[in-house]
């Protein structure tokens, strides 16, 4: 009981108005009338963190931050999710999953003390890489993501590790990239299985101490706020300094030679990147950089993004698919041929909503933002 | 006693009884396993088969959770092309064991870790050898490196 009250303390659960300001903005329960923020933290309030532990409503919540920022007193909502699916994980509930919990073991196998995995494939010859030095590139699960979804979606989700290689060769970088890089364990501890996260974070932060690394790069924003946010969080500061790679490519502007690329794109804000780190101007700035890109907003863009509609690889359904379909709507109508995002992981969701449908009606083609970088430079 | 005890845990120590997770399909492989239990066909009792409705159901996350609760090999086994119960359910199969190999690969383990294998109701004698066989395969690999048991509840 006292855990249940500290949680609510902690994420200031207690101070809730019921305005009702988070549920009109929530994204689920803009599609999902079951499902309303308002009600599930009222609920937790009266009866404790148990009763909503077993409620299949707990796993919705995209932990988008979009309420949180919203809230007149600062509730942390997502936060008190996870700490109630924390709860949830030691009462023995497994919890939503998507792709039969492949990734979630993939995940959890990678604290595995003797893993030797078989990842760097993608790195040609071509790529300067290092094996010992100051900066790394982060490249998170997109070797995983190949095998997975490269053949069903068709496009090459490593294809966005040897675009950032590449980048980072082309303003004079040579990145570290390891070859047995563990996960980052961003979805477990959104996962509430923080036990494992810990031990992912402390392995990590081993490997680049041994490796020597000083500063991190990676090309998706939730390996980003894990290695930058959670790990300090969790498990204590003096880890690297983290950049996601629109960060690093704002703040060297003078060293990309860009070429022409005719494109009208629409950003779509990672809520890792934008709501979680603040990150909002320098992938817009990078891409209007580019001749022949012309950068248009979405209705909702920046703090008020709207998330892709699935998040740690846990809530599919109808609802994600209908949060999908009207970020499409909102790309055409901000006259957009091309759906840029930073994160891997909105492009493979955007792409499987994409599925099935007609050609003519989606109308729209998606790329990650090192894509379109590494489209425009000029070797 | 205590002495009788301890040798017979030397014993076990030295020789490596693999962990073997078969998936088998219901229409088929299942009764393929039984056909071979039926007819008293010795093969090696180190495998533990989960009855699934199809070889198709069996998608990479089944193979993998196996792996993480210290399987150290895995083998899919569904009815021969053609045969399948739902028309084209081990063409699924194929489709999904093509993933989970490349996952496998990229976690670093052996892929002869993994199999895919069609044994119709009739063939109880090519259970028995296939059993045999790919629990000799891993016996050779020995035990998987991401079998081990996390501290944390």
């Amino acid at each position: 009981m006292n855990t249940a009250v500290e949680q609510l303390k902690k994420n200031r659960a207690f101070l809730c108005l019921e305005c009702g300001k988070c549920t009109a903005v929530c994204p689920i329960s803009k599609v999902n009338n079951a499902y309303s923020p308002r009600r599930l933290l009222a609920q937790g309030l009266f009866y404790g963190a148990e009763d909503i532990a077993s409620d299949h409503l707990l796993w919705s919540c995209l932990t988008c931050l979009l309420c949180s920022q919203r809230c007149p007193v600062d509730v942390k909502y997502s936060d008190y999710m996870r700490d109630v699916r924390a709860v949830a994980h030691n009462m023995g509930h497994e919890g939503n999953a998507s792709h039969g919990g492949a990734l979630h073991y993939i995940m959890e196998m990678a604290a595995s003390p003797k893993l030797k995995q078989n990842r760097t494939e993608w790195v040609t010859k071509d790529l300067k890489v290092k094996q010992k030095g100051d900066t790394l590139y982060f490249a998170g699960c997109l070797p995983y993501y190949e095998e997975l979804f490269a053949k069903d979606f068709s496009f090459s989700p490593v294809s966005i590790a040897v675009d950032t290689v590449k980048i980072l060769n082309h303003i004079g970088i040579e990145p570290v990239v390891l070859d047995n890089e563990r996960c980052c364990g961003h979805d477990l501890y959104w996962l509430g299985r923080l036990g494992q996260f810990d031990e992912l974070a402390k392995l990590n932060l081993k490997d680049f101490e041994q490796a020597g690394v000083k500063k991190v790069i990676t090309s998706c924003p939730e390996c980003a706020v894990a290695l930058r946010q959670l790990y300090p969080e969790r498990v204590g500061t003096g880890g690297p300094k983290v950049q996601h790679i629109a960060e690093v490519l704002a703040e060297n502007k003078a060293r990309l030679k860009l070429g022409e690329v005719t494109r009208e794109v629409a950003f779509q804000d990672p809520c890792r990147l934008g709501r979680f780190m603040g990150v909002y101007d320098p992938p817009r700035e990078v891409l209007s950089m580019i001749p022949g890109v012309t950068v248009s907003e979405m209705a909702h863009n920046r703090k008020g993004a709207i998330c892709c509609g699935t998040t740690n690889w846990m809530n599919c359904d109808s609802c994600s698919k209908q949060i999908q379909k009207s970020r499409f709507d909102e790309a055409r109508a901000a006259g957009a041929g091309t759906l840029v995002t930073a994160c891997p992981k909105c492009q493979i969701h955007f792409r499987c909503a994409q599925c099935g449908e007609p050609e003519e009606k989606n109308g729209l083609e998606l790329a990650d933002f090192v894509n379109i970088v590494a489209s425009a430079l000029k070797s | 006693m205590a002495v009788r005890t301890q040798q017979a845990k030397k014993k076990t120590k030295k020789e490596f009884i693999p962990n073997i997770v078969v998936f088998a399909c219901n229409w088929c492989s299942y009764a393929g396993a039984d056909n071979a239990g039926t007819n008293r066909m010795q093969h090696s009792p180190h495998f533990r088969v989960i009855r699934t409705m199809c070889s198709g159901r069996v998608t990479p996350g089944f193979v993998l959770k196996a792996f993480k609760l210290g399987a150290d090999g895995v083998l899919v086994s569904g009815c021969h092309f053609g045969d399948c119960h739902y028309i084209f359910g081990n063409y699924k199969a194929v489709e999904q064991f093509e993933k989970t190999k490349g996952l496998v690969k990229t976690l670093g383990l052996d892929l002869k870790r993994v199999r895919l294998e069609w044994v119709s109701a009739a063939e109880g004698v090519r259970w028995a050898n296939l059993i045999d066989e790919f629990v000799g395969q891993i016996a050779e690999l020995g035990p998987s490196p991401l079998n081990h048991k996390p501290k944390y509840g």
